[in-house]
């Protein structure tokens, strides 16, 4: 599939056990794959914000979407338009860096924007945010140097402006 | 904002939960001390159950400990499934929230069956099980079952009660939930240390589900938009589903149907929801409906869906349904509409408010009789030529479906009949004829063999100044019997009529049709050895048993049967096991080749609109 059909769906919920399960098993039952899933507490703490990234085409999406719509503990979803909001993941990779090619490494650290977390005599560990495609062009980088080890969070995303979607008469009063 | 009380959520409301709240005189209560389990049955007194079906065991003691004094009646069950169904069979026949209690582990999940049923059904139930103790959760405890878990995907919500003071609010959540928007099946998780613990009970609690929101009222413009439609359409068809019975709405549906002269076809869940008497009913559309119901369907330029939802059995090959139709799609759940065929008109409301307010939007439109002059006379030459009917066996055997016409034409059309799932099945949908709501009683959406017995003795209890009738096969018959025990214990005087083709007969019809005639697995031994002899099995069950062999004989043991109310009564229905179910469409081909018979395909092109 391309990225065309990639959607990004926030998803507000009730901050109570078990809401997870219910989100990403609707997925599944459903036949839809999760691409990418972040979940944790907004502004509000009773309740938490899914970001979740799945590749649909439009029809299917709005059909999961209301199946979501119909599990109690799902207070609102919106679907993010990439245009119109800021994505971000975070990577930390483990990547060789001995004396011969560390100056090397670094420099791509810094070109990238990113940060040296950790260092050892023949690895560094490197700290990246950024949006997908960044990440990925990083990896690109890195990758002739020896990837030891990686691991990415999923991606949030917030939309753009000083609208909120937090607000609004569909969420629980406080 | 102001949270809701289960009271004003009551008065807006669909009928089922005012009907509920209505039993239920609101007794404001305050906090007073109690245990969980206290609190438990105090809140089902509150909210008005009269009954509920269950099955005592390790982690629910402690609840069956106060159940013993309470003014709610407890039937107890041989099997979990069988309370399952029969608070299904309960809501389905009085419109009202059934009740179904099981201990954890097994006796959980022994429900699980009734309540994917009551799921695929939207029938609204509540289950009640016991759990391990907070403490002992996840550690494969002694009859510990993940319940919750297991029914995610089968219930409308589950809770897990985690503490002694939030059982009232989640008991009334729990009944909001089931009875409200679409209905369907509730399950409260309760671990055995929550019931013992020392909490107060105060009624009535706040309900806070901020999430849950279901819409009632359609969109005035998209109703506009539909009457728009029907005003232009000269082949519409109104495709009605069981939303219709549950939102109350049978007599605005027959106000709409006269008023703009529309044919109307009710689906398997439907029936009964517009008289079958009635001139302008074709019948059912489907795998086994009537040749007319399933020709206007095919042939109509609009569909005016009204809480159906383009089931599998309905459409046949989605591709080629109703090609040439625009669809009005109008049920109180979004996530059905556009989900199998797309909506030209998609409407979000309760079946009941949306009729209402069409057939203000249509009146003085030229609809009427005249209006489909064209389209009325090729759907009656199909009702001519292609009635419903059978022919009698050429071995000489006795024909199910005329023991099931004849129970239909002598009980008559204010019991409620209620069946299993198979041919018989299909055959009591045919050959009876529905007048009234709340008459017709099965497992559509799930196909549950051994629905029947269970379901009637739950119908027969919400209504018990009603005949209940179980039209059930021999297959299914032998999945739940033992509920018998309970019906003659407790009082609850049901007829099964056993359709006892000595085979699973639906199975036996494909195997014929579809696997040159190599019967699998399909005979079930109870002609060749009369295994077991369902006269004795009923003897033994505390009910009146009574076999009929003969056609000669049918009327007769359907008036014994009828004279007999003290205790219930199995009749053995020894019938022809060649039989088949007509018309049918087969799985996964088109509608346009249905059926009539063996070999007899209605020829729809020569009439062509």
């Amino acid at each position: 599939m391309t990225s065309m059909n990639k959607h990004t769906l926030s998803v507000l919920v009730e901050n109570k056990p078990g809401v997870l399960a219910r989100v990403s098993g609707l997925f599944s039952r459903r036949s839809f794959n999760i691409e990418s899933l972040a979940v944790g507490e907004t502004e509000n703490p009773d309740v938490s914000r899914i970001t979740i990234v799945v590749n649909a085409d439009s029809s299917p999406l709005e059909q999961v979407t209301k199946q979501l719509n119909k599990l109690v503990n799902v207070l609102k979803i919106v679907e993010l338009d990439p245009h119109q909001s800021v994505q971000r993941e975070l990577l930390l990779v483990k990547v060789r860096a001995d004396r011969t090619v560390r100056s090397q490494v670094l420099e791509t650290v810094e070109l990238f924007r990113a940060k040296v977390i950790d260092v050892a005599p023949d690895t560094l560990t490197i700290e990246a945010t950024g949006n997908p495609d960044k990440l990925d062009a990083l990896l690109r980088d890195l990758e002739p140097y020896g990837i030891k080890e990686m691991v990415q969070s999923g991606l949030v995303a917030i939309g753009r402006g000083s609208r909120s979607i937090t607000t609004g008469p569909a969420l629980r009063a406080a | 904002m102001t949270r809701p009380t289960p009271e004003t959520l009551a008065n807006r409301a669909t009928p089922a939960t005012v009907a509920a709240a209505a039993a239920a005189p609101s007794v404001a209560t305050s906090p007073t001390p109690a245990t969980g389990a206290q609190s438990l049955v105090r809140s089902l007194e509150a909210l008005g159950v009269d009954v509920v079906f269950g099955l005592p065991g390790g982690t629910i003691l402690p609840a069956y400990d106060p159940l013993y004094d309470s003014k709610v009646r407890h039937i107890l069950v041989r099997h979990e499934q069988g309370a399952g169904h029969a608070a299904t069979g309960y809501a389905q026949a009085t419109g009202r929230v059934g009740v179904c209690i099981a201990t954890s582990g097994p006796g959980a999940t022994n429900l699980v069956t009734a309540i994917a049923d009551a799921y695929m059904d939207s029938v609204p139930i509540v289950a009640i099980t016991g759990q391990v103790t907070r403490a002992s959760i996840g550690t494969d405890a002694f009859q510990e079952a993940d319940i919750q878990g297991i029914t995610l995907p089968i219930t409308k919500h589950n809770f897990l009660i985690q503490t002694p003071e939030e059982i009232p609010q989640v008991l009334a959540e729990a009944f909001h939930l089931a009875s409200t928007g679409r209905p369907g099946p509730v399950l409260v998780d309760i671990p055995k240390d929550v019931q013992q613990a020392q909490t107060t009970f105060a009624w009535p609690p706040v309900l806070d589900l901020p999430g849950y929101r279901p819409t009632l009222h359609p969109h005035g413009k998209q109703i506009r938009e539909a009457a728009r439609l029907i005003a232009a359409a000269k082949r519409p068809v109104l495709y009605v589903g069981g939303g219709v019975l549950k939102a109350g709405a049978t007599e605005g549906l027959r106000k709409l149907a006269e008023q703009t002269g529309i044919p109307v076809v009710t689906t398997l869940m439907a029936l009964g929801a517009f008289p079958d008497s009635h001139p302008q009913h074709l019948g059912m559309p489907g795998m086994h409906g009537t040749v007319p119901a399933v020709y206007a369907l095919q042939k109509a330029d609009l569909l005016i869906t009204l809480g159906a939802r383009f089931d599998d059995r309905v459409t046949g090959k989605l591709d080629s349904f109703a090609p040439d139709a625009k669809v009005v799609h109008a049920d109180i759940d979004p996530a059905e509409i556009g989900k199998n065929r797309h909506a030209d008109v998609p409407i979000v409301g309760d079946a009941r408010h949306v009729i209402d307010e069409l057939i203000a939007a249509v009146s003085g439109t030229a609809t009427g009789a005249e209006a489909y002059k064209a389209w009325w006379s090729s759907l009656n030459d199909l009702r001519e030529r292609y009635p419903l009917g059978y022919d009698e066996p050429d071995d000489g055997t006795l024909a199910p479906q005329y023991v099931i016409e004849r129970i239909g034409e002598i009980v008559g059309p204010d019991a409620i009949y209620v069946a299993g799932v198979g041919q018989h099945q299909m055959w009591a949908s045919q050959f009876i004829k529905y007048e009234k709501p709340g008459t017709w009683l099965n497992s559509g959406g799930a196909g549950t063999m051994g629905y029947a017995v269970p379901a009637a003795m739950g119908a027969k209890v919400g209504r018990p100044e009603t005949a209940v009738w179980a039209i059930d096969g021999d297959g299914c018959f032998q999945m739940t019997n033992q509920e018998l025990a309970t019906c003659a214990i407790e009082g609850i005087p049901v007829k099964i009529a056993v359709i006892n083709n000595g085979n699973l007969g639906m199975v036996r019809q494909w195997q014929t049709l579809f696997y040159e005639g190599r019967y699998s697995n399909t005979e079930l031994g109870t002609h060749k050895h009369r295994i077991p002899d369902f006269v004795k099995l009923a003897e033994a069950l505390g009910c009146i048993g009574l076999r009929c062999e003969s056609k000669a004989d049918v009327d007769a043991t359907i008036k014994a049967a009828m004279e007999i109310n003290d205790r219930p009564v199995v009749i053995d229905f020894t019938v022809g096991k060649d039989a088949m179910v007509w018309p049918m469409v087969a799985a996964g081909t088109s509608n346009d080749e249905i059926m009539f018979a063996r070999d007899v395909r209605p020829d729809f092109d020569e009439d062509d609109l």
